[in-house]
């Protein structure tokens, strides 16, 4: 990395090396059955330069040429962003605790163990269910360099379980699925699975949705599907600047419901979303973007807060190995006061949404939402009855988060993301085929 | 860069010799370049070098899977592969039987995209967003421009040993409108086979792209209901790989009997002048090569014919298993993964009503047009206009903002009651499954006819 470095330093005012190094392990199975073991290494390594004023940028993996990389970076700064920011020259960042050295040395024997235990506990409980199942570990290394002295370097172990399992009778499919992360090894499976019984209990029997306005509760997998991705776009920063995001002017403002609140927290202890520093070695922080309804802030990279007159949130994110954009570490929804099974009570005549296929196909940034509910379930007079199918729900986040009915009590990770309640909505639009 | 046709040519001997039941290896490298805007500045421009490869094994029915871009001590990676076979097999082998080929297929286009200087690139897009700017009320746009240039070696234990090169071109253009707090937007996608020409040209469109997401703003919301639906090629070519395609790949339902049992050839899922096909084997769109990342040879393959379920996309082991033929269509979208059961060129082939017949008695409906996105569960699935307008009386009335649509696969493909006879593909598509997104595929359809299609809205 230092060579690299060196190198650019020569023909450019200032550079910066991004370095990401990966192993991964993971059994599949596949129709109930042990499928396939893998492993995945990777190295890529990504040069930013400053020169001349301008951003250039090109990327290579593990054992790449250096002087083409350089070369590269400097073909694409003579047409490249003017450079708003300063590199950080922070070489100390706060502790944040994402390694646990017990991943590694989880064996094969263990992770095939674990899906069978998986696959055993939904295929014993729903005959003729297929299931497919996987454990994953690994360890992903960072290390970031600048010409401004900033350097920063931290290791992290993730370990996951996903299960997703499929029920065909004659021409009805019924899906059902969950995962759980952790930067520690998990070693009881029961979390996740009993999560996937109770949606196989609450699907057993089918129900008729009409076609009308319902209120709507959205379990925790729910408001990730559905209601997470134009609040995503509504809260970067980059949207914020470009006049694109609908609560950009609205600091200060009471634009949601007074139960509503959310953060970013990259700090939370061994979560796969946590980290020491950024992708460009900003010092991570938690970042309150929504407090009681209100628009308390916005995220932000270097760039983007530059040119936005701010600093950054420490959330410039290289998705993909891109250039550093603003992206959340981790969403956390503060949770309310009331249960689940209460939400349920309260509704004569409504849905729980599980799962909404399709949503983050329509105008995200307007705040739109529209999808057919793959996994969800009618409400009558204070009872989930059954599974509704063919049925779509549509509706606005700035007008349904605007009058929450309730948000929940007991909160959970849904993805690294992502920590959530489920939230209970007044009036959504639903068509349905019945 | 390390050469991947000398690591290709020193395991040549190596992975013949039989430590697994099957044992193949892929290298691969690549150059590709991006730019993309942001309003009215360029965002992001930059360029990558890549390059890895992997090893697969097969043994007692259990794959193992190696990838590495670090290429030192290649042969231990084989190694590993063959020890996580060894640990996942517990049956039996079984993978359809190909000839083995030795072939070098070149990228097929005369100037690749990825050399192009950024220079020339960027004046071309710098021209396409002036254009969507000088449009008023435009809040801010994006762009998005990649190619790639790609080699691939393929090896495996039965002797294949072939190169194949390919070059792509994509281009996605959006315009945000906003007013009062409304936001709308409207996106154009295209793509080639590396051909940088096939994206030149697209003034008047993205003008008329940037106009229509202006007009969004004062159009009305569909009514949430069942309608007489009318698709245009390009929506109907994402109707036709959400709403069938993928539920024709067969790994999802060569070991699932209940699935087999609705998926047995010969039956219905649609009227007699529905014909879906998928095929690699057309020269030039994005979905098509020679061979697929298992070396077996692409051809074309009817899905349905005569409205009757006829075929379906496989790879080696799907095929062996279902006791059918191979029809190469297992990809993977980089040396990081395996390859899994993908479609390439999906279309619905033309029939012979034109456009103002098809909508000419239809009293209230929608004609959806341009795609925005899609997704399947194999049962029901969704897909999403770019643009819509109501049909009155047998004629195109007022816009309306997108709609998503939503169907069944065992119901929408019976109410398809009319196709025309207008076929056009699009290459604007990626197709996501199994974490391995976006893989480029085309989709195609002449116009066509859904009844009764559930659309969301207000």
């Amino acid at each position: 990395m230092e060579h690299i470095l060196a190198r650019a330093k020569k023909v450019a005012g200032e550079a910066e090396i991004f370095e990401v190094s990966s192993e991964e392990t993971q059994v599949r199975f596949e129709a109930n059955r042990l499928k396939q073991l893998q492993t995945n290494q990777t190295t890529s390594v990504a040069l930013r330069i400053i020169k001349d004023g301008r951003i250039g940028y090109a990327t290579t993996t593990g054992t790449g040429d250096v002087q083409e990389l350089v070369r590269n970076a400097v073909e694409t700064a003579e047409f490249g962003t003017v450079a708003r920011f300063q590199l950080p020259d922070t070489k100390e960042y706060p502790g944040v605790d994402i390694y646990d050295p017990a991943v590694e040395s989880v064996s094969i024997k263990k992770m095939i163990g674990l899906g069978e235990e998986m696959i055993a506990a939904i295929t014993g409980h729903t005959p003729g269910i297929m299931c497919e199942a996987g454990a994953s570990r690994g360890v992903i290394s960072v290390r970031i360099m600048n010409s401004r002295g900033g350097q920063a370097e931290y290791r992290k172990s993730f370990f996951s379980l996903d299960i997703e399992g499929n029920l065909i009778e004659e021409t009805d499919m019924l899906f059902v699925g969950e995962s759980e992360s952790s930067c520690h090894p998990i070693s009881d499976p029961k979390k996740v699975t009993d999560l996937v019984l109770r949606q196989l209990d609450l699907a057993k029997n089918r129900a008729k949705a009409p076609t009308r306005q319902l209120p709507v509760v959205f379990t925790p997998n729910g408001v990730g599907s559905a209601l997470i991705l134009p609040l995503m776009s509504a809260l970067n920063g980059k949207m914020v600047l470009e006049g694109a995001s609908p609560v950009g002017d609205k600091i200060g403002s009471k634009v949601f419901d007074k139960t509503f609140s959310l953060h970013d927290d990259p700090m939370v202890g061994y979560r796969p979303g946590s980290r020491p520093c950024d992708d460009e070695g900003v010092p991570s922080q938690r970042t309150p973007l929504i407090e009681k309804g209100v628009v308390k802030g916005f995220l932000y990279d270097l760039q983007t807060a530059a040119l936005a007159g701010t600093r950054s949130t420490g959330n410039g994110s290289r998705n993909r190995g891109g250039l550093p954009a603003p992206a959340p570490s981790a969403f956390i929804v503060t949770p309310g006061k009331t249960t689940f099974d209460e939400m349920v009570k309260d509704i004569k005549e409504g849905l729980v949404v599980e799962q909404l296929m399709g949503a983050e196909q329509g105008n995200i940034l307007g705040g739109d939402f529209s999808g057919n509910v793959l996994l969800g379930y009618k409400v009558e007079s204070g009872k989930i009855v059954g599974r509704v199918k063919d049925t779509m729900v549509s509706g606005n986040i700035y007008k349904i988060l605007k009058d929450i009915a309730a948000i929940g009590s007991e909160t959970r990770w849904i993805s690294s993301f992502l920590r959530t309640p489920p939230i209970y909505c007044k009036g959504l639009s639903v068509s349905s085929k019945g | 860069m390390p050469e991947i046709d000398a690591i290709a040519h020193s395991l040549a001997e190596q992975i013949k010799k039989p430590r697994a039941d099957y044992l193949e290896a892929r290298l691969e490298e690549s150059q590709t370049s991006h730019i993309t805007y942001r309003g009215q500045g360029l965002e992001s421009i930059g360029r990558a070098t890549a390059s890895g490869g992997n090893v697969r094994a097969l043994v007692k029915g259990g794959w193992g899977f190696t990838s590495f871009n670090d290429f030192d001590k290649v042969s231990d990676r084989i190694m590993l592969a063959v020890e996580q076979a060894r640990s996942a097999g517990s049956g039996e082998s079984k993978l359809a039987e190909v000839e083995p080929a030795v072939d070098e297929v070149p990228s097929g286009v005369t100037k690749n995209p990825v050399e192009i200087p950024l220079a020339e690139k960027k004046r071309l897009l710098d021209e396409y967003n002036k254009i969507i700017w000088s449009i008023p009320q435009i809040q801010t746009s994006t762009i998005g421009y990649s190619d790639s240039h790609k080699k691939v070696v393929f090896l495996n234990s039965e002797g294949s040993y072939i190169t194949q090169e390919r070059a792509d071109v994509n281009l996605r253009l959006t315009a945000i409108a906003a007013k009062d707090g409304e936001v709308q937007q409207v996106g154009l996608s295209l793509g080639s086979r590396g051909d940088f020409v096939s994206i030149e040209g697209l003034h008047d469109k993205i003008s008329e792209m940037a106009r229509h997401a202006v007009e969004l703003l004062s159009a009305p919301q569909a009514k949430g209901d069942e309608y007489t639906v009318v698709l245009d090629p390009i929506l109907a070519g994402v109707f036709v790989h959400e709403a069938f395609g993928h539920l024709s790949e067969s790994d999802f339902v060569y070991e699932n009997d209940r699935l087999r049992d609705i998926m047995k050839l010969g039956k219905q899922f649609g009227a007699k002048d529905l014909n879906i096909v998928d095929s690699a084997a057309e020269p030039g769109l994005r979905g098509s090569y020679k061979y697929d990342d298992e070396g077996v040879r692409a051809v074309k393959t009817y899905l349905i014919r005569e409205g009757k379920l006829v075929g379906r996309l496989h790879s080696r082991e799907t095929a062996a298993k279902m006791k059918e033929k191979p029809t190469g269509n297992a990809r993977a979208i980089n040396y990081r993964y395996p390859p899994i059961v993908r479609m390439t060129n999906t279309y619905i082939e033309p029939g012979n009503m034109s456009f103002e017949d098809m909508i000419a008695d239809i009293k209230e409906g929608i004609y959806a047009k341009n795609w925005y996105g899609g997704m399947t569960s194999m049962e029901m699935f969704t897909f999403s206009a770019g643009e819509a307008y109501m049909i009155r009386h047998g004629k195109i009335a007022e816009a309306l903002r997108p709609v998503m649509l939503t169907g069944n696969v065992f119901s929408t493909l019976k109410n398809t009651d009319a196709i025309g006879n207008d076929l056009d593909m699009n290459q604007g598509g990626g197709c996501g499954k199994g974490g391995q997104s976006p893989l480029p595929v085309s989709n195609g359809s002449p116009h066509i006819r859904i009844q009764r299609c559930l659309v969301g809205g207000k």
